[in-house]
């Protein structure tokens, strides 16, 4: 008896840890209520409408669509052509190569933040903005690199080789055949690549300056100011957000396939 | 130019890092032959394929292809086609875009890429699946599929990299019929790599054998099937007893039997066909039967070794350890010049 109600209530607990918290940000988000609370008090739109109002959230929005955009492209520059010659030639060091590119997953990004604000802007005097937008290539760049390398993996090279029989320069073969059969592996990167970038909060930490914010580090401070349930509200929006992101992509592209 | 020389690899050395995987091959090609590359694995045939492609560096050697030194010439430019194995289709492109690919490369365009395609797909059979994804279709659509597309850019030499080993044994029949048809329709020279001796035989002008990255024989299929040069063809081709002469006397092991043999013969074989049971000087025992349809096969231990025969099955059958007498009639079988 006692096995049998175990599993189940495992289960539950998990389910109720993992999606608890998300249910009471949502439902604060409709209440009517000035402070954030749960349950809310009363049902209302305002603190979604006043999201959009909020002048620095749609600053740091913006940087933040422009990190993950932008980042995630980049990364997407390097980590292709990476992935496909450590998946094509036998490099020497391509062992290490690989290593390296997935540093950023391993090392704790308070400390890449600190590195980088300590070395690299302050004695450069790099721009805020250009040492996000760095700090966040590196940081999507292992990302790219294995979701691309999974689906190359999954392309046999003789199809290269045809290509080149029938007239194809090596490039041309790379272009006209290895890319538009990768395709999928490319867009579940940059999916997953611009939802990092997106919730990135340790790194962004120390990289925020006059007027340069990312969207959760603005939140972060809004909150140390005002505690109206707008947070909330801006939050559950941005799941939805990411959540819509996800779904449309396993729905179309098979996204948990390159995962 | 004679024409006896369409394609010809001259000394040609082929290496895989320090790992010499071709030496010294030397091979004259006809313009319109279908020559089988046969050999077991790792004896070089694809290794060879790959160096004519252009896919494979030459370490030391020359390829002429119709009067031209193509040694270095990149793949791309050797108007040289070659089926793979894998068959190696664009899986996001259709039937007709998988046959257009090189015409496109080549800048053609409209209706007269439109009647070429559909052409070449027209005469490998599959006009219905122009518009079709080539996944969509069975292992023998992708196949001639791939046909079409290396035949559409009429290519100087079609190679085909174990072409039947992919299909059941159904299609494998139609396939080899297909291939013949299309060879000789377009008088096209062709090189097929196969492992399998049947496919070799069936199909080929002329067979070259291989066998640890040089040539061992090379012979129309009559010469290969009939003839082997050495032990190793005769075992390839189904020769099973296959015992080494010395001075005009069968030698096995401790054993050696006077014969009568052509005085140059350095072995001879005999096919299990070929040795007669229940007849002659030698004795054995029955080691082990099997029935075979019309023939029943038995392995026998004798002061040789083992000795393999098959006889008539409506003949009666010997019992396991059955002693029994057979014969080896040098008339019968196929002397070899080199023993190994």
């Amino acid at each position: 008896m006692m096995q049998r109600l175990l599993a189940p209530l495992t289960l539950g607990l998990v389910l109720l840890f993992l999606i608890g918290p998300f249910v009471i940000i949502v439902a604060a988000s409709f209440s009517a209520g000035d402070t954030m609370a749960f349950p809310p008090q009363g049902f209302s739109l305002k603190w979604i409408a006043k999201v959009f109002t909020v002048e620095s959230f749609r600053q740091s929005f913006g940087t933040s669509m422009f990190l993950a955009i932008g980042g995630t492209i980049a990364a997407l520059i390097l980590g292709i052509p990476a992935a496909y010659a450590m998946s094509r030639y036998r490099l020497p060091g391509a062992e290490t190569v690989r290593m390296m590119v997935s540093l950023p997953i391993i090392v704790p990004g308070i400390i890449v933040g600190l590195a980088l604000l300590r070395y690299f802007v302050i004695p450069l005097g790099v721009s805020i903005t250009a040492a996000l937008f760095v700090a966040h290539t590196a940081l999507i760049l292992p990302y790219a690199v294995r979701v691309v390398s999974a689906s190359l993996a999954n392309l046999r090279s003789d199809m290269e080789e045809a290509a080149v029989l029938l007239g194809a320069s090596r490039g041309g073969a790379f272009f006209r055949v290895v890319l538009p059969n990768i395709r999928g592996g490319i867009l579940s990167a940059f999916i997953l690549g611009f939802v990092t970038s997106f919730n990135q909060v340790p790194v962004s930490l120390f990289l925020s300056g006059p007027g340069v914010r990312t969207l959760p580090i603005d939140m972060l401070g809004y909150m140390e100011i005002v505690f109206d349930p707008s947070v909330a509200a801006l939050s559950s929006l941005l799941a939805f957000l990411s959540i819509g992101i996800v779904f449309a992509a396993e729905r179309f592209l098979g996204f948990s396939r390159y995962v | 130019m004679s024409d006896t020389s369409f394609l010809s690899l001259e000394n040609l050395t082929l290496a895989y890092g320090k790992t010499v995987a071709v030496e010294g091959l030397n091979l004259e090609i006809t313009r319109g032959e279908l020559i089988a590359l046969l050999g077991p694995s790792g004896c070089g045939k694809t290794t060879t394929m790959r160096a004519i492609a252009g896919l494979m560096a030459v370490k030391s050697g020359r390829i002429v292809l119709d009067g031209r030194d193509i040694t270095r010439t990149p793949a791309n430019r050797r108007e040289v086609g070659l089926v793979f194995q894998s068959y190696a289709l664009f899986p996001h492109l259709t039937v007709f875009e998988n046959v257009a690919f090189g015409l496109r490369l080549k800048g053609m365009g409209g209706a007269a890429l439109e009647e070429k395609v559909m052409g070449a797909i027209a005469s490998v059979g599959l006009t219905p699946f122009a518009r079709r994804k080539t996944p969509d279709l069975s292992g023998g659509q992708q196949q001639r599929v791939a046909l079409a597309r290396s035949m559409v850019m009429e290519p100087k030499v079609l190679m085909l990299d174990e072409p039947l080993s992919n299909l059941d044994a159904r299609l494998r029949l139609e396939m080899r019929t297909e291939l013949q048809r299309v060879q000789k329709q377009s008088g096209l020279t062709m090189i097929f790599v196969t492992h399998d001796q049947v496919e070799a035989l069936a199909l080929a002008d002329r067979i070259v054998v291989m066998r640890d990255g040089a040539i061992e024989q090379i012979g129309t299929p009559e010469e290969i099937y009939n003839r082997p040069a050495s032990g190793f063809v005769a075992d390839f081709v189904g020769f099973e007893n296959i015992f080494a002469l010395r001075d005009g006397h069968l030698v096995a092991g401790e054993t050696e039997i006077a014969l009568e043999a052509p005085p140059e013969a350095a072995g001879l074989a005999w096919r299990p066909a070929a040795v007669p049971l229940g007849q002659g000087p030698f004795a054995g025992t029955v080691r082990s039967v099997s029935f075979a349809g019309n023939r029943r096969e038995y392995l026998l231990d004798t002061a040789l070794g083992p000795i393999k025969t098959e006889v008539d099955a409506a003949l009666p059958a010997q019992g396991l350890g059955s002693s029994v007498s057979f014969d080896l009639p040098a008339a019968a079988a196929a002397p070899l010049r080199r023993f190994g």
